[in-house]
């Protein structure tokens, strides 16, 4: 019982656990990026999938990485392209939505005809 | 840092259980974590998705913290919750993304289900493994503190080409977003 108890203390000095988390959320974002079916559920799963990223490298870089400065400098710049990402996708939705009515990727289908 | 690594403070520790506050913050933010991200993930509605999502954020941010990075926890706090969801919920509202009614379930639905979450669990299985059992190099020794001034410096030395380029894709995302919203305008 004690070893147990002092490896549940010192959890959050080790990589592994922040590994393991950020391996659960990008398969949780791949599961709603391929399950979702409208365009905005698909963005929200790819948010998920940012975020699992700049967590896996905030933990190789706080653990492994000789200078701490430069994982967080990724991590900003992981963030920037997520809100240019989200800037860019969300007016395509938009667009999709007054020329379509609905944002069902279902319906999206003008090539198949 | 947890008293554990220091004996002497364990040895003299003022408050009866205070070992167990930082893990227990540590958990309680791994929890919240993935309690947003199944939220958002398994949502049928999608606003409950979004909220979802912020509390996934507000997680990461936590851990962040951990990492020894407050700046990049505020950074996430600012960014994803407070622009990324806020755009995504304005979407929500222009768009009415109306999640399709409940129907009858069949058996190549709960088979695409299976697949999804077979392949979803392979590549999680693997990356876990990974990071539990893999050949990581030993604990390096930080040169410089991950500060925020240090990371001032190095954004306008170091990476300053890193820095334009993302103001400017920035700015390229922006003009882009105005001009696809306006053409389905004058469409309409």
């Amino acid at each position: 019982m004690k070893p147990l108890l002092d490896s549940v203390l010192q959890l959050h000095n080790q990589p592994a656990p922040y590994l393991v988390l950020a391996a659960f959320v990008l398969a949780a974002g791949l599961y709603g990026l391929v399950r979702r079916r409208t365009l905005v559920g698909m963005i929200i799963s790819g948010e998920l999938l940012f975020g699992a990223a700049s967590l896996n490298f905030m933990a190789v870089n706080r653990f492994f990485a000789p200078d701490p400065a430069v994982g967080q400098i990724f991590v900003l710049f992981i963030m920037g392209l997520a809100a240019a990402e989200v800037a860019i996708a969300l007016s395509i939705i938009i667009a999709v939505y007054r020329n379509y009515g609905s944002i069902k990727s279902r319906e999206l289908t003008d090539l198949k005809r | 840092m947890s008293s554990l690594a220091f004996p002497l403070l364990a040895a003299v520790d003022p408050i009866p259980g205070s070992t167990y506050i930082i893990p227990a913050l540590f958990l309680f933010f791994v929890a919240t974590t993935i309690a947003g991200t199944l939220i958002a993930v398994a949502a049928r509605r999608i606003i409950r998705s979004v909220c979802g999502l912020a509390v996934c954020c507000l997680g990461l941010a936590g851990l962040y913290y951990f990492l020894n990075s407050p700046f990049l926890a505020l950074m996430e706090l600012l960014i994803y919750v407070g622009a990324v969801c806020v755009t995504i919920i304005f979407a929500v509202m222009l768009a009415e993304p109306e999640e399709p009614a409940r129907q009858v379930k069949r058996v190549t639905y709960w088979l695409a289900v299976a697949a999804t979450l077979i392949v979803a669990g392979a590549i999680f299985w693997s990356l876990a493994r990974l990071g539990v059992c893999g050949d990581w190099p030993t604990l390096a020794i930080n040169q410089s503190s991950g500060s925020v001034e240090t990371i001032g410096v190095k954004l306008l030395t170091q990476y300053s080409f890193a820095f334009e380029a993302i103001s400017l894709v920035l700015l390229v995302a922006i003009l882009g977003a105005l001009a696809i919203a306006r053409s389905g305008r004058h469409n309409a």
